[in-house]
């Protein structure tokens, strides 16, 4: 009995004593408490970031990334919550880490925008930030912002390269002009990805005249199986070329398995198709982060859209894969990209494109502010152009019937 | 002579009767030797300190007012829908469709929200949503046992297929009421009127869905325990040949008891739209459905014993999520050790119901004759 009752102190005191360490302020977890020490030392800031998934996504890894690299930049302690869902989740989410001391809470995905309208009403003090949102002009609220960036203008350049590549093949008599066909890998009919594809579209004919394209949906923002089944339906559909604008690595090892080139989206998929990738495009987030948390020591008023823009270095373009591309796409890459900041070349030009024929004139309306009816309310065509991202940052342009050379293939989602 | 048989080195025999106190022992002296093994993994995968580890699934949980309302909101959905399926698992039909059972209890509430919420009183509104999910939640369960009593189909299969083809007419109204066109969300249901949504009791938004948890689980307790249906229910479970021969509606007591269910379930998915949420998704049940049988099975049909069960899943889930946020681990990380956790309790259940008997060495029993 005896015996027992030692060997159980003993175990009790192996238990207890890391317990006490960690009490003691040894464990790295344990918050700082602000307000008891007198304010001898200034805490630094926190900021918060609420995802989706986690980092085994390419779209939350992108965010995730940018924000650890600003906040240290910054000086700002982040306090990352993954995995949250898009709904009560966000809310219960946001509000903890406004509970942690966070002067800023982002947020990264579509859904989770009324769960951040809710929590900023709840706390004024708190600057919330969401990515992709479009709300937050008709919200009226000071505290919520939405953000996004010129991202078309980047699917444009990976279209020009998408087209250099498509001559080269028309040139060595690989397809003719006429078989100049691509394929795209959509994840809904919503107006970010029809932003995204028919800006790539009007890249890719920049350069290459005779050039169409099938879309294809898969109805899922990640979806592994369908996204590589759909490159390969689109392949066999005779596309000779394929991008895509859902995220996972699906399309891109569709077209190394075949040799068909790719163009990627959210990062290089170089590892993944050596032989296939062409280039890829995406948003850097790290300057939004950076405006916000420098906006928010300075004590500068937001406005309640931010879009970066190549200038910003928000949006880019990168990893040129050589071995794939066709000879000088660089240069051309270089020539268009001047053309676009300069102002020369505009993506939504109305004279390069029309939809069931007609051009887009000056009375067009698109749906900017979101409504259950989705009413075309804001003007958006001024100046030969279609004004994309300038109304609101995230993307308006209409999904309701496709430009003309794009044929979609499924749009029952 | 008598030759001498060799005794199997273990043998396992089944227990008459065990003591409350005995019962409770071996259950906490596996959730102890869960937490070392726990311990063990951790140290071995990561270079943290497994106290630290659990004092931070501690705070997941118990962190701030905020986090234990939201536990206690969490534990008050898995709760209900677990005190639902229990007379149906008690009556040994294995109703594995407890989420779709909800879903119809959620599109039935968002319906109600969206196509009148502008036109009558929020007050009306709550009450018309609230009969709507409960008789839809009903209706969904009201199938499957239709078939079992008429046809005697497989429920097992039944109820899980129910389960699918809910969420897939959710999708399909999803689109239908997306905003904005093509994003595949709805997005907070009347978020500016708030037309629908359940009051906020004394300033705490999730203080009636505990409420209501408790009130259904008081109900579920007298149900099974006190009242004929209860009993019922019970000999159906035990044997259908003794149920008919002692002059019990076999057929009508399992279709009162699954809509009984289903009503309950139908609830849930009220509460998750009109109370919780504000929205509906595909994913808004979050396998809930299914944790309830393991949360009744665990107390074995107790309603009262589910607290504890259900408390032991949900206190795992937050710590899981707090974990991957304070030391940045994976959240898969968080569900390795929920599993190790689970294994561990469910593995105790074998040992409360069966007694493992060592041979004893020949020396000893020799000495003993």
């Amino acid at each position: 009995m005896k015996k027992k009752l030692i060997a159980l102190m003993i175990i009790l005191a192996m238990i207890m004593m890391p317990m006490l360490a960690a009490c003691g302020g040894g464990g790295g977890s344990e918050e700082p408490a602000g307000g008891d020490e007198g304010g001898e030392a200034e805490a630094a800031m926190k900021v918060g970031l609420i995802t989706l998934h986690d980092e085994n996504s390419t779209y939350d890894k992108n965010f995730i990334e940018a924000f650890k690299a600003s906040c240290e930049k910054e000086g700002v302690e982040p306090i990352i919550k993954t995995n949250i869902g898009e709904d009560q989740a966000c809310y219960e989410a946001a509000g903890e880490l406004v509970d942690e001391g966070c002067s800023i809470v982002f947020a990264d995905s579509f859904g989770h925008e009324d769960f951040m309208i809710q929590a900023a009403k709840e706390f004024p003090d708190v600057q919330f930030c969401h990515a992709t949102g479009t709300k937050a002009h008709t919200e009226g609220l000071a505290n919520y912002h939405n953000a996004f960036a010129a991202i078309y203008e980047g699917r444009f350049l990976a279209g020009v390269a998408a087209g250099m590549k498509l001559n080269e093949m028309i040139e060595s008599g690989q397809i003719t002009a006429d078989k100049a066909k691509m394929g795209y890998v959509g994840a809904y009919t919503y107006n970010e990805v029809v932003s995204g594809y028919t800006s790539f579209f009007l890249g890719a004919r920049y350069v290459c005249p005779s050039v169409t394209m099938d879309v294809t949906f898969t109805s899922s923002w990640y979806d592994e199986t369908a996204e590589k089944e759909a490159a390969n339906k689109l392949m066999d559909n005779g596309c000779v070329l394929i991008s895509q604008h859902a995220d996972s690595f699906g399309a891109p090892t569709a077209c190394e398995d075949r040799g068909v080139p790719d163009v990627s989206y959210n990062g290089s998929t170089k590892a993944q198709g050596p032989n296939t990738y062409i280039i890829s495009s995406r948003i850097n987030w790290s300057p939004y982060y950076e405006y916000v948390i420098e906006s928010v020591k300075n004590g500068t008023a937001m406005d309640p859209d931010y879009t970066g823009t190549i200038a910003t270095g928000s949006v880019e373009i990168l990893d040129l894969n050589e071995d794939v591309a066709a000879e000088g796409t660089q240069a051309k890459l270089d020539e268009v990209k001047a053309g676009l900041e300069d102002g020369s070349i505009h993506v939504f030009d109305t004279s390069t494109f029309t939809i069931k024929g007609e051009t887009l004139g000056d009375d067009f309306l698109a749906d900017v502010d979101s409504d259950a009816d989705y009413t075309p309310d804001t003007n958006v065509v001024s100046d030969g152009y279609f004004h994309e991202s300038e109304m609101r940052s995230a993307p308006y342009f209409p999904n309701a019937d496709p430009v003309d050379g794009i044929n979609l293939l499924d749009v029952a989602f | 002579m008598e030759k001498t048989k060799k005794e199997p080195l273990i043998h396992i025999t089944k227990r008459r009767e065990i003591s409350k106190k005995n019962e409770w022992a071996i259950r906490l002296g596996s959730i102890l030797i869960a937490l070392i093994v726990c311990a063990i993994i951790t140290t071995l995968t990561t270079d943290l300190n497994p106290i630290s580890v659990y004092a931070s699934m501690w705070r997941g949980s118990f962190g701030s007012e905020r986090k234990i309302w939201a536990l206690l909101k969490e534990l008050s959905i898995l709760l209900i829908i677990s005190v639902a399926l229990a007379p149906s698992f008690k009556m040994k039909f294995w109703n594995l469709g407890g989420g779709g059972q909800v879903m119809a209890g959620v599109l039935a509430t968002t319906t109600c929200m969206i196509l009148i919420g502008d036109s009558i009183p929020s007050g009306a509104l709550i009450v018309i949503s609230f009969v709507a999910a409960l008789a839809a939640g009903a209706f969904w369960a009201f199938i499957p046992a239709f078939f079992k009593a008429k046809w005697n189909t497989n429920e097992t299969l039944f109820t899980l297929m129910m389960n699918y083809v809910a969420t897939q007419i959710v999708a399909y109204f999803i689109i239908k009421w997306e905003v904005p066109k093509g994003s595949g969300q709805i997005g907070m249901i009347n978020q500016n009127t708030q037309a629908g949504w359940l009051p906020v009791i004394a300033g705490k938004q999730y203080l009636l869905a505990v409420i209501i948890a408790i009130i259904v689980t008081i109900i579920m307790y007298i149900y099974l325990r006190y009242t004929k249906h209860g009993y019922e229910l019970s000999v159906v479970g035990e044997s259908h040949n003794t149920a008919q021969y002692v002059g019990i509606n076999v057929g009508k007591v399992i279709i009162r008891t699954l809509i009984f269910t289903g009503l309950l379930c139908g609830l849930t998915g009220w509460l998750l739209v009109a109370g919780t949420d504000h929205t509906m998704s595909t994913s808004l049940e979050g396998g809930r459905g299914f944790l309830g049988v393991m949360v009744a099975w665990l107390a074995h049909f107790n309603p009262i014993g589910m607290i504890l069960s259900g408390l032991l899943l949900v206190f795992m889930s937050r710590g899981a999520g707090e974990i991957s946020t304070a030391f940045g681990l994976n959240s898969s990380f968080g569900d390795i050790l929920t599993g190790v956790i689970l294994f561990f309790v469910i593995g105790s259940e074998f040992f409360i119901n069966y007694q493992v008997h060592f041979r004893k060495s020949h020396r000893k029993e020799a000495a003993d004759v």
